[in-house]
């Protein structure tokens, strides 16, 4: 009972500091319904109803009042004051972006740089997140009709990548409203990955394995003692397992960078010593080949921004691919130069064999997954019809690009432009 | 990215046109991509959604065009604004455009059968990343006003034509193989042409955004790289 009537005695006081803050207000209202009263002549129970309503109006609490007052003692005791926004959402891991009233952002933390190109402050939200969900979500928020949402936004191009994107108001009446990207493109690759790996690999497995599974059958039943037969029809059993090992290496590592999201910031590499270690790898099988493999780099320093195992692999496999399928050139020149290329400068790498060359239907094709110029060639170097595709996604994840030119007869070139910070 | 104007609603009339074609812009590539979508996983469903999403851009660019009249009468535009103001109208018609042969590419859903081979789907997908990323790239360029980034833009149109070039002889060769095929690729002929369309109104629009933010044309060494034109296969040439 006590405590009830504490607490009557609490709104008590607190219906009183409210009279007398609105104390102004309130007699400048009084006095203009007496006005009103006055000369326009309205009835008495008009009077008294326009005043009762100013009344209860005065005792309503009011946010302005009472909100700076509570939040000001919870900063206060934090020492939350002195705080400046930028650090906060610097501190953010998350891509995170403050923006306006009219969708033009105010402050974008380092991560929401790294993740989307092109942004500045002064630039137009609604400009750069044109996805008819991020449009939805954005003059929701800003009219006001609600205070926070979320939607599911997927930007396909240039790597695709998933975000669950939540918008809210900042504080009060600050004007400034907030989003926050937090990236589920690693849930969404697990759940592709396994479309992909039943889409692709079950189409291209199923060659060696109906091969395996016939000679099988054969080696059962006809050859069943027939000593030369077996060991041949083995070694070829060996050859499709291996192809099929090949296979699903290549599949998941492909799936791997396509799915990746963009590059981690800081790590260089030097491509001089990541390519003299590709060229070295790939001696026995340059030598297998009778292929003799050339360098000719440019001097100084040759370092773009990168991740060296995957730049690596890009080598790699555009090397191995020269010294399978330019075998008859006898030779692969590797040459490393700093860019031409005016827009943005950098290094080019380009691995030119002197075989047969890629007719030039082909070439705008050959980096599709299993797209193969000659199926029987490729069948017979071990080739996955993956390779040039690995390639490209990396090379996507770099910032890179690939081109290449060919004329039939003459051999091959395939150059990668790295640009350099 | 502009000078603030006396009267501020005239800003917001200028913003507000830009917003509109970056949301045309949004649906657009929407609309593209689930039309690709939709060809490749033989989707009915969503190719009756793309059709009817169609609506949507021929609306906004009836609004985009009378409010840009309705900016012109009453607010006498100069220089960049008017330049703007031209510029959105014709991006939106572009846009528009680009939204239209989407809709084509989804109509012809239901005249493939999905039995033709997967490299054929492949290419076209391919052929639809390459323009679905310049049609992104010159919307990028449209919010920053980066022109530097246009040449980059050109650049990819031949890419995309050496694709659809690709593709044509391809399409041919099925058909030549067997005359059942000829209907379902004479449809992913044409799908495959749209999509080559779209890339060349991308590039459309970047040379728009060229010219309001410079107010000089580009240059018109516009790059034609479709050679479709002259391709013939062995065994089709025409008795002389």
């Amino acid at each position: 009972m006590t405590e009830t009537g504490a607490g009557r005695d609490n709104k008590g006081q607190a219906w009183a500091a409210r009279l007398s803050r609105n104390r102004w207000l309130l007699g400048a209202s009084v006095l203009a319904v007496l006005a009103v009263y006055f000369f326009a002549g309205v009835s008495v129970y008009v009077l008294v109803l326009a005043l009762a309503a100013l009344a209860a109006a005065a005792m309503l609490p009011t946010d302005a009042g009472r909100q700076p007052a509570d939040a000001g003692a919870a900063i206060e005791a934090s020492g939350l004051q002195r705080l400046s926004g930028e650090y906060l959402a610097a501190a953010v891991a998350d891509p995170l972006i403050i923006f306006d009233h009219s969708a033009t952002i105010v402050h974008a933390n380092a991560a929401a740089f790294a993740a989307f190109g092109g942004l500045a402050p002064g630039m137009s939200l609604s400009l750069k997140f044109r996805a008819p969900e991020m449009q939805a979500l954005l003059d929701g928020i800003l009219s006001g009709q609600v205070a926070a949402d979320a939607v599911d936004y997927t930007e396909k191009l240039p790597v695709e990548r998933t975000y669950r994107v939540s918008a809210s108001t900042v504080g009060h009446a600050t004007g400034l409203y907030v989003l926050v990207f937090k990236d589920q493109s690693e849930t969404r690759r697990i759940d592709r990955m396994r479309a992909d790996f039943i889409a692709n690999a079950s189409h291209e497995l199923r060659t060696p394995l109906a091969s395996i599974a016939g000679f099988i059958e054969t080696l059962r039943g006809p050859a069943r003692n027939d000593a030369a037969a077996r060991d041949q029809f083995l070694q070829i059993m060996q050859n499709q397992t291996g192809r099929m090992a090949r296979l699903i290496d290549d599949l998941l590592s492909l799936s791997r960078w396509e799915m990746k999201p963009y590059l981690g910031p800081g790590t260089e590499v030097d491509l001089r010593q990541t390519i003299d270690s590709v060229i070295d790898s790939l001696g026995p099988l340059a030598g297998e080949n009778g292929v003799i493999i050339e360098r000719e780099f440019a001097n100084g320093p040759l370092v773009v921004p990168g991740d060296r195992d995957e730049l690596f692999q890009v080598f790699e496999n555009l090397l191995e691919n020269a010294c399978k399928y330019g075998q008859s050139g006898g030779r692969v020149t590797v040459s490393i130069a700093g860019s031409e290329d005016g827009q943005q400068p950098g290094f080019d790498v380009t691995i030119r064999d002197y075989g047969p060359g890629i007719a030039e239907e082909h070439i705008p094709r050959i980096t599709e997954r299993f797209y193969r110029v000659d199926v029987e060639s490729s069948r017979t170097q071990k080739g996955t019809g993956l390779g040039l595709s690995i390639v490209k996604h990396i090379l996507t994840r770099h910032n890179a690009r690939l081109s290449i030119k060919s004329e039939v007869g003459k051999g091959a070139a395939f150059t990668v432009h790295l640009p350099a910070r | 990215m502009q000078s603030v104007h006396i009267v501020s609603a005239y800003d917001e009339e200028l913003k507000y046109l830009s917003k509109r074609i970056a949301a045309m812009g949004g649906h657009a590539e929407r609309m593209v991509e689930q039309a690709v979508a939709a060809l490749v996983n033989v989707d009915h469903g969503l190719a009756q959604k793309v059709i009817q999403d169609d609506l949507v851009l021929d609306e906004g660019q009836r609004e985009i065009d009378d409010k840009a009249i309705i900016i012109i009468a009453r607010r006498q535009p100069m220089a960049t604004d008017l330049r703007e103001i031209v510029g959105a109208i014709r991006i939106s018609a572009d846009i528009e455009r680009v939204g239209d042969l989407g809709k084509n590419v989804a109509k012809r859903v239901a005249s493939v059968d999905g039995r033709q081979p997967n490299s054929l789907f492949r290419g076209i997908e391919a052929l639809a990343n390459l323009a679905l990323t310049q049609l992104k790239e010159v919307l990028d360029v449209y919010a920053s006003r980066s022109v530097e980034r246009i040449g980059l833009v050109r650049d990819r149109d031949d890419q995309i034509d050496a694709m659809y070039t690709s593709l044509f002889r391809e399409l041919l060769t099925y058909m030549m193989e067997d005359p059942r095929n000829i209907t379902p690729c004479t449809h992913l002929l044409f799908c495959a042409k749209n999509i080559e369309r779209i890339g060349d109104h991308a590039t459309n629009i970047a040379e728009t955004i060229y010219y309001i933010v410079t107010g000089e044309q580009m240059p018109a060494d516009r790059p034609k790289g479709d050679k479709t034109d002259k391709i013939v296969l062995p065994g089709t040439v025409p008795a002389k």
